[in-house]
């Protein structure tokens, strides 16, 4: 029976692609944030999982504002990234599994999510980056599974949505007759706001409860509707509800084995958790 | 929407400001291919005129300005991809709509690092 072995949490800032391709891991503004990433790197060499499950918001790349599904899975048997318009190296093509996509799908239709299936989807900065984060040699070790949630326009899935999705992603994987060791990421965060005379908006005391709140309390965040997380996160600080879906499949408790916090990457408070569900 | 507060400095990007950037938002969309941001740098005018832009988008696209564009229905996640053609950064961006040198703008992100938890 398949397993999910853990959940990864990070931001997905397009600058963090500028820096990989100028070799800047050391430099004074990037080493901490690169850093954080070195335990969870470790943690991914020990528990080798074999598929990852990718949760995150297109910035369009694959969706246009003409069809923007509220949460959208890919089918296919390779996803690829492309250029974005400003200009970051693309990363090399991901294996899909195109017959576990579809098991996710029957369940999370079957539990009333109702998808949009991408048997096509190329795959933005926000699903490349953590990958590049987390295996820095871009020879992918696992395949890969996209699970797109909509952030670009209102109204978005709501919190408690989003912990739900992820709830039965875990049961569709517990449900999966592989023996495949499943890792879930979530990609986005923690606050930012790029847009409006507030952009530069940053709550770290937010983003520091959150945080916590995936740990000792969950549902935590479900309290808020997303316009108020808009206004506690700021406009691109709401993909914290990739965060609260990775939450979802890891049960009702976990373990934190690794934190990060640091602000600012680029305009961003840049955050990093790996936990690990509590049997 | 529900009935809720506006958040000062901040447009949330909903059904209205969807219908009302469609055009500007779908001409920025384009701008993930190299070959249409080199067209509208060549001429700016008929690249404009081909997605059928409102006087205030074309005006805005003209200014460069940010907050003119999402005035005009512009969503941040596009209008990303229009400063790309220019080089510009997230915190160039921030700084022009802020008011602020890019340096100042900065100087605030980081100061970010002195808010204090509430316990």
């Amino acid at each position: 029976m398949a397993r999910i072995v853990g959940g990864i949490t990070t931001s997905h800032v397009p600058a963090i692609g500028r820096a990989i391709a100028r070799n800047l891991q050391d430099d004074p503004y990037w080493k901490p944030f690169f850093d954080g990433f070195v335990p969870v790197r470790n943690w991914l060499a020990e528990v080798k999982p074999d598929v990852a499950i990718v949760l995150y918001n297109d910035h369009g790349l694959n969706f246009f504002l003409d069809k923007m599904p509220t949460f959208s899975v890919g089918a296919a048997p390779d996803y690829r990234n492309a250029d974005e318009g400003w200009g970051i190296p693309t990363v090399p093509a991901f294996q899909g599994d195109p017959a576990l996509s579809w098991h996710l799908i029957e369940q999370l239709v079957g539990e009333e999510f109702d998808l949009t299936t991408c048997q096509e989807m190329q795959v933005d900065h926000a699903f490349t980056l953590p990958m590049a984060l987390l295996w820095p040699d871009q020879r992918w070790p696992v395949r890969v599974v996209p699970v797109c949630i909509n952030t670009v326009q209102a109204p978005l899935p709501s919190a408690a949505r989003c912990l739900k999705l992820g709830q039965a992603l875990a049961r569709a994987v517990a449900c999966w007759p592989g023996d495949e060791k499943v890792v879930v990421l979530g990609t986005g965060g923690l606050s930012h706001q790029l847009d409006g005379e507030r952009a530069g908006f940053i709550n770290k005391d937010f983003d520091l409860r959150f945080m916590d709140s995936l740990v000792s309390d969950p549902a935590w965040a479900t309290q808020f509707d997303t316009h108020q997380l808009v206004e506690l996160a700021g406009t691109q600080g709401v993909e914290l509800l990739m965060w609260l879906a990775t939450r979802g499949t890891l049960g009702s408790q976990v373990q934190e084995l690794h934190r990060n916090y640091h602000i600012p990457i680029s305009n961003t408070a840049s955050g990093l958790m790996l936990l690990e569900p509590v049997a | 929407m529900a009935q809720h507060p506006p958040i000062p400095g901040t447009v949330i990007f909903d059904g209205a400001q969807a219908m009302k950037g469609y055009a500007l938002n779908r001409m920025c969309y384009s701008f993930n291919d190299a070959a249409n941001r080199q067209a509208f740098v060549a001429d700016e005018d008929a690249y404009c005129a081909q997605y059928g832009l409102n006087s205030q988008q074309r005006e805005a696209i003209r200014a460069r300005n940010v907050l003119q564009l999402i005035a005009a229905g512009g969503n941040a996640y596009y209008l990303a991809k229009f400063a790309g053609i220019f080089g510009l950064d997230m915190q160039d961006i921030g700084a022009q709509q802020t008011g602020l040198t890019k340096a100042e703008f900065q100087a605030r992100l980081l100061a970010a690092n002195n808010q204090t938890r509430s316990n």
